[in-house]
């Protein structure tokens, strides 16, 4: 973020301080490699190139994003240090070689007077690119004997990057994350509207924090989300129903926006363009288009109970079939429902594979109506596969008894068959599948709240 | 050898020898002394940053006589110069410290090769930072105020981080031999070939006797990783078949490297290891850090620099320091890491900070020994947080075995319905999003990465932190809700 104040924070000016003391005058020398590391957006770049550029300081800035192969990486390094035309000399796929061998040459015809630095940005790239490259950096100022600095920047320790053999252990710097009280509110309200006041904005602000604040800290997310939902929360100003003092009724309007922001803007689910449109046509309350398939997707009939049938045949052991899905199932032993190394499982590890028989032999006893076993009906699971919401398990060539899992989720299947005109016994096979779902948490409690969940149905 | 040749051409013209001199005009006399080909072989680029460091660098223009005392600001920033290129720059010493028998050693039998037409082939073998390349560059640089060696001797020095691959070194070989022109454009069917077509045009250029030529490998066991190991076999086959007398001089930090090397180049290799185990004791150690940290005899303002080192001396009797060097020493005993955090503590010295106190090195030995993990904790969000305690739980429960996302919002969901007061139930996808935060933070790891057949929910992962980094994250966070500590302190979620 581009911003001419400068910090003033107390925590990250101990950092500034010790990061320009490593810095060095003129013609002395800087510790060949330097390690910086912070979460998003706390502001590791900003910093370090403003230094580079209020200080003056030969430096050359690279993203190692990027950097698909290193010899952009060398390119842009020779470039900036010596100009296009030592860039220019470099040869088609410049190994790492050809750079030190050219770097020395160029710093022997220009030798350096202060320090070079090399910054390279999201440095965790670096580990998939050449295994030698991230070490040869490391102590780039032996290899070349030039009075070049490595600063690499990143949002992973430096643990993680340790090459098997060890390397040059370059010095570490830490940049503190914003704390919520002092730093962030007075970033964040940097970006206010000129047309209010600082302190509604600030008050915003709050808002905003006390919603999202215990979700995520990215200074850029929550900016993003300032931006976006302020013309919301200035509407009853706008209107003239409330003052900028009547802190609360702007509350009251704005909260349940930002519940509803939480679970589609934040997620990305929509786009930022389709909730400001949305924000102004509110009185229709048009429902959001989102991303997620489960709202909008539309399977013909029989596909809708197949998929139903699928996730129970994945979801509940075999042995249980016969209790459920038989009409008169003869007695019911006490035995211990579930082995005991199926009590953890279900739910919790996955989906099952079963075979197709099976999954027929559900879905004609979960359907209602008699169903004739047709080709179409077969096609539909295949297009189930295709559209994967159903994913076929083991080999292509295994015509004879494929076996299939479930890939979706207990929400998506609630949300089907309430499309679906649901008889009783349906509920009953869905209450007994949370039943074993919940087998793991404590009964009783969670029953109740498998049967509550059904009864919003 | 040129450095008395100068000191003679300066003392003729009565003007008294000193060191600091402007860097233009002392190189502009070297070149007017390089009048033969072979010395500006050696005199290569290399050896002209350490013909500095023994001369003595200066781009303080000063005159030749000995000045009047400088300016606190001038001397600090000398200071400071002359330290960070000890430090940082990592000059030669002027005898490795710690290290006579091996430096002995080395010495000898490069001389044999230089001087007596001997081939060898020597590793030289120790951990990180322990002071091979030092040493190396120490035994190099004798080598070479030897007369018969400086006439004669070639070097050659490669990477194994540069040179990458066969060919690479190969071009490297010939660029380094100064023989690009005499190469030109043949082609040669083999490696053997092309090197031995090197070391005879060697022969051509001066009489009928061979030059000895000293190949350092520096990263040698990644040389080893090269296809057929056609290098290595080359050159050792050369080192063993007496034509042309040649050093192979291996340095590597891997002691198994012997083990790397096929049969027939391990049975061409001489098998003479050079081990550097650093054996100093602690009160050497100390000496050493004073000796790093003091300023030479030969400072320009020499009221500066013995107060300079009387304040060193007295902080590193203080306590306090002590005890962080001992720390240090305790962890490891090679130079790196106390050049390190000298460094950090150095780099505090300005004009309005113009001493060494103990409050650098205090502070230096906290940066250097944080837990970067914890510091990476300490930003993430309640959520996070709350996931981070519910793997904790999980891998206290069920014994480090790996866990997937949904094991992970059960126990999250657990919490919240039983628990928690002040944090509130967030949707699945919220929760999902945290998580996936955490992986891209690697703070969590999937168990095998790339088998993307399973969803994303049940996907088996393991957490990268100890239970005990957990605890103590929790104990410095900003404003931690106590039920999410009471959470994490109970014994089963």
């Amino acid at each position: 973020m581009s911003h001419q104040k400068s910090f003033q924070y107390a925590d990250l000016l101990s950092v500034l301080e010790r990061v320009v003391d490593i810095m060095s005058a003129p013609d002395q020398y800087s510790y060949p490699s330097v390690f910086i590391y912070g979460h998003r957006a706390t502001g590791k770049s900003h910093v370090v190139l403003s230094i580079m550029k209020d200080l003056e300081l030969p430096h050359a800035s690279v993203d190692c994003v990027e950097c698909v192969s290193s010899g952009l990486l060398f390119h842009q390094v020779l470039s900036a240090f010596f100009g296009p035309d030592a860039a220019a000399l470099l040869p088609r796929c410049p190994s790492l070689s050809d750079f030190v061998r050219l770097y020395k040459q160029m710093s022997s015809n220009s030798p350096a007077t202060q320090t070079r630095y090399i910054i390279l940005d999201r440095a965790e790239r670096m580990r998939d690119m050449d295994f030698s490259l991230l070490p040869a950096l490391l102590r780039l100022q032996e290899l070349v004997n030039d009075n070049v600095t490595v600063i690499l920047l990143s949002e992973i320790v430096w643990e993680k990057f340790r090459p098997n053999t060890g390397c040059f252990e370059p010095l570490l710097f830490h940049f503190p994350d914003y704390s919520k009280g002092k730093s962030l509110v007075q970033i964040l309200s940097w970006d206010h509207h000129p047309s209010y006041t600082p302190e509604l904005y600030a008050s915003y602000i709050n808002i905003l924090l006390g919603v999202f604040f215990s979700v995520c800290r990215d200074l850029r997310e929550l900016r993003h989300l300032a931006v976006l939902n302020f013309s919301k929360f200035c509407e009853p100003l706008e209107k003239g129903e409330a003052k900028e003092s009547d802190i609360h009724k702007l509350w009251k309007n704005i909260e349940p926006h930002l519940q509803r922001a939480m679970q589609t803007v934040y997620l990305r689910e929509v786009s930022s363009v389709q909730w400001e449109q949305q924000q102004m046509d509110e009185k229709e309350a048009t429902t959001l288009r989102v991303l997620s398939a489960h709202a909008h997707i539309e399977l013909p009939y029989y596909s809708k109970f197949l998929l139903i049938a699928a996730y129970l045949a994945s979801f509940n052991p075999a042995r249980t079939d016969r209790r459920f899905f038989l009409k008169s199932h003869g007695k019911i032993r006490k035995t211990n429902f579930l082995k005991k190394h199926e009590k953890t499982s279900n739910h919790l590890l996955g989906p099952k594979p079963f075979p197709l028989d099976r999954l027929m032999a559900i879905f004609y006893s979960v359907v209602d109506s008699r169903v004739a076993p047709t080709a179409s009906v077969f096609s539909q699971i295949s297009s189930l596969v295709t559209l994967q919401l159903l994913s076929q398990v083991g080999h292509d060539d295994q015509l004879d008894s494929p076996k299939y899992k479930c890939s979706v989720s207990l929400d998506f299947i609630l949300a089907i068959s309430r499309c679906v005109c649901v008889c009783v016994r349906l509920l009953d096979l869905l209450a007994l599948s949370l039943v074993i779902q919940s087998q793991v948490v404590r009964q009783e409690r969670s029953l109740f709240t498998a049967v509550s969940n059904l009864h919003l149905l | 050898m040129c450095l008395k040749f100068y000191g003679e051409l300066l003392e003729a013209q009565n003007q008294p020898v000193h060191s600091s001199v402007s860097w233009a005009a002392e190189r502009h006399l070297l070149s007017a002394l390089m009048w033969t080909p072979e010395i500006r072989h050696v005199a290569s680029r290399k050896y002209a940053g350490q013909w500095r460091e023994i001369t003595g660098p200066a781009p303080v223009k000063m005159s030749k006589r000995r000045s009047a005392a400088l300016t606190g600001a001038q001397g600090i920033s000398l200071a400071q110069k002359l330290l960070r290129e000890r430090l940082c720059h990592q000059k030669l010493p002027d005898q490795p410290v710690g290290l006579d028998s091996q430096y002995k050693h080395l010495l000898e039998l490069l001389r044999r090769t230089a001087v007596h037409g001997e081939s060898n082939s020597v590793l030289i073998v120790g951990p990180r930072g322990s002071g091979k390349t030092m040493l190396l560059g120490c035994v190099l640089r004798e080598l070479m105020s030897l007369k018969e060696a400086q006439k004669n001797v070639l070097l050659v020095e490669l990477n194994g981080l540069l040179q990458t691959d066969d060919k690479i070194a190969l071009k490297e070989i010939t660029r380094q031999l100064h023989l690009e022109n005499v190469v030109g454009d043949k082609v040669f069917g083999s490696f053997a070939e092309n090197l031995a077509f090197l070391l005879e045009a060697l022969k051509k250029g001066d009489k009928s006797s061979s030059r000895p030529v000293l190949f350092v490998l520096d990263e040698f066991d990644l040389f080893a990783h090269h296809k057929n190991q056609t290098l290595l076999y080359n050159l050792l086959d050369v080192s063993q078949s007496a034509q042309t007398p040649v050093a192979v001089l291996g340095l590597t930090c891997r002691l198994d490297v012997l083990e790397l090397l096929e049969k027939r180049v391990k049975s061409r290799f001489s098998h003479r290891q050079i081990h550097l185990f650093s054996s100093l004791s602690f009160a050497q150690y100390l000496d050493v850090v004073r000796a790093q940290l003091s300023l030479p005899p030969d400072f320009p303002d020499p009221k500066f620099s013995d107060e300079w080192n009387h304040s060193v001396t007295k902080l590193c009797e203080d306590k306090t320091v002590e005890e962080i060097l001992r720390r240090n020493f305790n962890g490891s005993k090679d130079f790196r890491s106390l050049h390190s955090l000298l460094f950090l503590a150095v780099s505090r010295v300005s004009v309005s900070h113009s001493t060494l106190r103990e409050a650098d090195l205090i502070e230096a030995w906290r940066l250097i020994s944080v837990d970067s993990k914890a510091n990476v904790l300490h930003g993430l969000s309640i959520l996070e947080l709350c996931l981070i305690i519910a793997m904790k739980h999980l891998n206290d429960t069920y014994d480090g075995e790996p866990f997937n996302f949904q094991m992970v919002h059960n126990e999250f969901k657990k919490f919240i319905q039983r628990k928690s007061h002040s944090i509130h139930k967030f949707e699945k996808p919220v929760v999902m999003k945290a998580f996936e935060h955490l992986l891209q933070l690697e703070l969590v790891r999937p168990v095998d990465s790339g088998v993307c057949k399973v969803q994303r929910e049940y996907q088996l992962m393991r957490l990268m932190l100890e239970h005990g980094q957990v605890m103590e994250a929790l104990q410095r966070y900003p404003q931690c809700p106590t039920d999410v500590k009471q959470w994490a302190l109970s014994a089963f979620g």
